[in-house]
């Protein structure tokens, strides 16, 4: 039950004056029900390494297993792989196009072959999960606010029940609420659906609180993988590509290095707090 | 799958033709493209040829990339090569069955028009792919612009010359992720009959027509923000003005149209019937 990616390679344009080599031989593994942050500079193959895990590109060398089964085998049904792995793009919200909320939503189960009633079924559910309010169901989408918008595209994905959930910076050109109120929503369905969550994101402050692990990826390679903690003990070489570390781990590092007995692993405020009480203790 | 079309796109490249100024290729490819059709023997063909050749050594872009633009009118260069081909006659019969006759000149029209239209294609995407599309508009602009005093909106016109031009890379690639964003939610854009296929493209032309419109919005804004206001006492960062390399590409151009003009025309060299 999960997603192992192979030594995988991927060459945009091959052979051409825009040749560029977006993937270098990454390989890992994704168990069910984790919930994964990927972060990366612009431009890392963050983007170009989720749209492999369903198959929407196909990578130039290397193989990719979802529950143990090479996705790449003839006569493998990429459509059933697309609705186990549900994808949601940057801006979801441009994808839109139904004249209400509700059909926009049920293109998913009805591309699965379920009839108008389990499609509405699914969606009122998915709508539901995302917390998305009722009296908007026959409401055109187009009209919505934009985090609105998000979390309408976010049901669309939603609707075909997904056992993965990929979210491609789910709150870029969000306010501060809308991104928390997003995110606090992915982490409720992660908890109370027990489905595996890949997040993309360049921000760490973003990921750091709400995932179990975090792959870094750079200039299509990985670079590192571990939990948050692990990650952050490399904040000097996550500098030197580009990203940084949550504030609080600067703090730790910094109080450590003036001799409080701390562990500087604390990836939030919260727990940082109570590792700075602990050691004034 | 959608980044791979190549005519009308620019292949950026170091070479002495990506240098010249843009106005020199538009003049040029024209008198390539008049130098096509003063002639028509095979001397001015070979000469045609190896100043095309000459061109697309010196432009560096690969000659891959001109065959392949030349993929759109296969069926048109099919249709007038058997149209010339069995319709025109006049001279010896070489080939006759049923009711089809191959004359002489049916296979000189034909042969001779199928290099014409190639070099008709290869001659202008040598000009888009050593022009940047900014580039063009441009040029084409500075050399109509005499047609401002009749009243014709010339820079408005290169303007959105320039802005469509600037528009189409960016919505192939708007296609290509809505068309992934559906294809992730299950939709299928290859099997079905050809109404089902029209209807499958419902998700993908709505979402591409809201965003161009979008896209069209914000950028009007922005040229507003920045007091864009026409074409009237607007100045350019960079005023095309002609250095000697473009004095002596014309030189070469002219020099080439009068030797193609002279050779077709008076030498008279035959091989078999061309």
């Amino acid at each position: 039950m999960s997603i192992a990616l192979e030594h995988v390679n991927y060459v945009y344009s091959p052979g051409t004056a825009y040749e560029k080599q977006a993937l270098r031989d990454v390989s890992l593994e994704i168990p069910q029900g984790q919930f994964v942050g990927i972060i990366g500079h612009t431009g890392s193959g963050k983007s170009t390494l989720i749209q492999h895990l369903n198959g929407l590109t196909r990578a130039t060398s290397g193989r990719i297993l979802y529950e143990g089964r090479n996705i790449y085998d003839e006569g493998y049904d990429m459509r059933w792989l697309r609705s186990q792995v549900g994808l949601v793009f940057q801006y979801p919200e441009h994808q839109l196009f139904e004249v209400d909320v509700l059909s926009d939503v049920c293109f998913g189960p009805k591309n699965q072959g379920l009839t108008q009633e389990e499609c509405e079924k699914r969606a009122k559910e998915a709508l539901n999960l995302v917390g998305f309010p009722e009296k908007y169901y026959k409401q055109s989408p187009f009209e919505l606010s934009g985090g609105q918008k998000r979390r309408v595209a976010i049901a669309g994905v939603l609707a075909m029940r997904p056992k993965v959930l990929v979210l491609d910076e789910p709150t870029a050109g969000l306010d501060p609420k809308g991104r928390d109120e997003i995110l606090d929503q992915v982490e409720r369905l992660h908890k109370e659906t027990g489905m595996t969550v890949i997040l993309v994101s360049h921000s760490m402050e973003d990921v750091a609180k709400y995932v179990e692990r975090i792959i870094v990826m750079n200039r299509g390679g990985k670079m590192l993988d571990g939990t948050p903690g692990e990650v952050f003990r490399h904040y000097k070489e996550l500098e030197e590509v580009g990203l940084a570390a949550p504030q609080v781990t600067y703090v730790m590092h910094d109080l450590k290095e003036r001799g409080f007995d701390l562990s500087p692993d604390a990836t939030t405020i919260e727990e940082a707090a109570d590792e700075i009480m602990r050691s004034l203790a | 799958m959608i980044r791979d079309i190549t005519i009308g796109q620019y292949y950026p490249a170091e070479s002495r033709i990506h240098r010249l100024d843009p106005r020199v290729k538009i003049i040029c490819t024209l008198l390539f493209l008049v130098s096509l059709f003063i002639q028509n023997s095979l001397l001015g063909y070979v000469i045609a040829t190896v100043f095309l050749g000459v061109v697309i050594r010196l432009s560096k872009v690969p000659l891959k990339y001109i065959v392949k633009g030349l993929k759109p009118i296969v069926i048109l260069l099919l249709f007038t090569v058997v149209m010339n081909l069995f319709l025109t006659q006049g001279g010896e019969r070489l080939v006759h069955f049923w009711i089809f006759t191959i004359t002489e000149n049916g296979l000189r029209t034909s042969v001779f028009m199928a290099v014409r239209l190639m070099y008709l294609v290869a001659g202008s995407s040598i000009m888009t792919f050593t022009t940047s599309p900014n580039g063009l508009t441009d040029g084409m602009e500075k050399l109509l612009h005499p047609l401002n005093k009749v009243n014709v909106p010339v820079h408005e016109v290169a303007m959105m010359m320039s802005i469509a031009l600037r528009f189409i890379p960016i919505l192939l690639e708007e296609t290509d992720k809505i068309m992934k964003a559906q294809m992730a939610r299950g939709a299928d854009f290859e099997s079905g009959n050809i109404i089902q296929r029209a209807k499958a493209m419902i998700p993908i032309l709505v979402p591409l027509f809201v965003s161009a419109f979008r896209r069209a919005n914000d950028l009007a804004m922005a040229m507003e923000a920045r007091c864009y206001h026409g074409g009237e006492g607007r100045t350019k960062m960079k005023p095309l003005k002609y250095k000697a390399r473009d004095r002596m590409a014309y030189i070469f151009t002219v020099f080439y149209l009068i030797l193609i003009f002279v050779v077709g025309r008076f030498v008279d060299f035959k091989l078999w019937i061309f």
